[in-house]
């Protein structure tokens, strides 16, 4: 199946990727080269095989519910682009 | 006084203890190499204060009689590893000037253990890449140089192979999730192991694909890897797929000089590996490989992996499927650079715009098509079904030999700039490598042999899960009938 120019827009915008009108049909080739190449997977009978989500069997592990970590916001804001007191800040969403 | 860059990290450790020279001797000088030798872009960060501070620790301990398992042995770090106040960008422009605010595991690790950091390392952007040209900061240049061409130090972990090629520190961290240890170390003629999926924690490693990924060393020999894993590895509770098993001293799993008895040890030879188009060099080479290992006493046994040629194409759904979940944290948001925009998901879009190269925004799409409504089942849990019937290739081989032995890459290094336009073309490159990450089992490149261009050619022994002391001690018995000790003329340093 091959990407069309309409699945690029649909899939940047699903990835908050911006695209500009003139990237959009080198993108188009790129992706419809790759999904090409992947597509060998459908010449595979898998009915009935059991997805493998990761190579370790074990079970994830529990812990008791309380609090181990935090209380440092300093820290935790000391990347941020914009902040406010201890918030992140971001443009306003809520009119 | 002997050139102090020209040890492996097995010597290094002896002369210290043997008081030929301290730690700060030692750092210095790989500092004033690393310095001269910008040419190259191996460094993206070098941080020679900080690695004289610690390496005056390091003599004070080894004169205290306290010296720790890699006590003052300067090594350098790949910029995936998140270090404590140290810059930290994946060689993504989206991390801008990342300041983590805490260590990676397997770092806090190595320096608990006294080893000596110099800076940061080159890496393809994410880890995204099979030749180290998509990285912010350029690509890397690999030491070894044919027909005076500049060539590619492989990749992802391409600054860690090409730092140890060109004697920038006597080992590196690296990170595997198709092959970005083993292809490079290929690449330069080192070595490079991929642990057991759970053996090192991925805590503090800036994330690609989480079910693939796995850290590990790149050093100038087999036993040099034994130290770096029985330090890096280990079982970390902040990681929930790290696994609770004991790290041996995986040094000690070499015996004798060669580092090893494998009399009677079954050696797989998987005749699928067998692929189109192999250059002859590559399959004399494995062939070689194969005598070797059975004049040394192994049993040579040929075994099928049927679902070989799958594994690309299940890869490339898979690993990018988690990376487009992975990369959805960088929105301009906790960290790193942020683009404005006209309403909060015009920021986003910008912000991921600008920030992200053009082989990441590709896998970020190529997974977000793969996991989007509609197709989730046709790609996404059919590469997952493809996922299990690889790995159970493995466990039916696995009852008729002990380990593996395979060529690492189809090819030498090649030119800067030769697969950039082609994305698939550079995919094949892990045709032989992303098989173990799939099946979460540990590999090792050995370095066995010059093509005709002199450049150096890898082989793969890939061993069975939690198998290192077996890999490590064949991997030794190969190095050692090998007898690799060719090196890169040094033309780069100024």
């Amino acid at each position: 199946m091959s990407v069309d120019e309409n699945m690029v827009r649909r899939i940047a915008n699903l990835a908050r990727i911006g695209v500009t009108d003139e990237e959009v049909p080198a993108l188009a080739t790129e992706l419809s080269a790759i999904i090409g190449f992947v597509e060998q997977l459908s010449e595979l009978d898998t009915e009935g095989v059991k997805p493998l989500t990761s190579a370790v069997d074990d079970k994830i592990r529990g812990r008791e519910d309380v609090v181990t970590d935090g209380g440092y916001a300093e820290d935790v804001l000391a990347n941020a682009p914009e902040k406010d007191d201890e918030y992140f800040a971001v443009p306003k969403v809520v009119e | 006084m002997t050139d102090l860059t020209q040890m492996n990290l097995a010597e290094a450790r002896d002369g210290l203890a043997a008081k030929e020279f301290s730690a700060v001797e030692l750092t210095q000088a790989h500092i004033d190499r690393v310095s001269a030798s910008a040419s190259l872009n191996a460094y993206v960060l070098e941080t020679p204060e900080k690695a004289l501070e610690m390496a005056a620790l390091s003599d004070a301990k080894i004169a205290a009689g306290e010296a720790r398992p890699l006590e003052g042995l300067p090594i350098g770090v790949k910029d995936l590893f998140c270090t404590k106040g140290v810059r930290t960008t994946a060689c993504s422009n989206i991390l801008g000037d990342f300041i983590p605010p805490y260590e990676s595991t397997v770092t806090q690790n190595l320096w608990a253990d006294g080893a000596v950091m110099l800076g940061k390392l080159n890496n393809d952007e994410f880890a995204m890449g099979s030749s180290n040209e998509t990285s912010r900061f350029g690509p890397v240049v690999n030491p070894w140089k044919a027909h005076g061409q500049e060539l590619v130090p492989g990749g992802s972990s391409g600054g860690s192979s090409a730092a140890v090629a060109a004697r920038l520190g006597i080992a590196a961290t690296a990170t595997d999730t198709g092959g970005s240890i083993r292809q490079p170390a290929a690449f330069t003629g080192t070595v490079g192991l991929k642990p057991t999926y759970g053996r090192c924690s991925r805590w503090g490693i800036v994330a690609f694909a989480s079910s693939l990924d796995q850290a590990g060393p790149i050093t100038h020999t087999v036993r040099d890897a034994a130290m770096m894993l029985t330090s890096m590895a280990s079982f970390d509770p902040r990681d929930t797929t790290s696994v609770e098993r004991d790290v041996p001293n995986y040094e000690a799993a070499l015996i004798g000089k060669g580092g090893g008895d494998i009399k009677g040890l079954r050696v797989g030879i998987p005749q699928e590996y067998r692929v189109d188009n192999m250059p002859a060099e590559i399959e004399k080479l494995w062939q070689q490989g194969i005598d070797w290992l059975r004049d040394a006493g192994a049993e040579i046994v040929d075994v099928s992996l049927p679902h070989t040629k799958y594994a690309l194409p299940a890869y490339y759904i898979i690993a990018p499927a988690e990376a487009s979940s992975n990369l959805a944290r960088y929105d301009g948001v906790r960290y790193g650079a942020r683009k404005q925009g006209a309403d909060i998901d015009d920021m986003y879009a910008q912000t991921r715009a600008a920030g992200f190269g053009d082989e990441v925004k590709r896998r970020v799409m190529i997974g977000t098509y793969a996991l989007s409504a509609g197709y989730y089942d046709a790609y996404y849990v059919k590469a997952l079904q493809v996922r299990r019937l690889i790995a159970e290739d493995f466990t039916k081989a696995y009852e008729k030999c002990d380990v593996l032995l395979t060529p690492t890459t189809p090819s030498a290094a090649f030119e800067i700039g030769k697969n950039v336009e082609d994305p698939l073309e550079m995919y094949l490159n892990d045709v032989f490598t992303v098989t173990v990450n799939l099946a979460g089992l540990p590999g090792i490149s050995v370095p066995a042999g010059l093509d005709a261009n002199g450049l150096p050619l890898g082989l793969q022994l890939i061993g069975q899960a939690f198998g290192e002391e077996t890999l490590l001690r064949t991997a030794s018995v190969l190095e050692e009938a090998a007898g690799f000790d060719a090196q890169p003329q040094d033309w780069w340093s100024a």
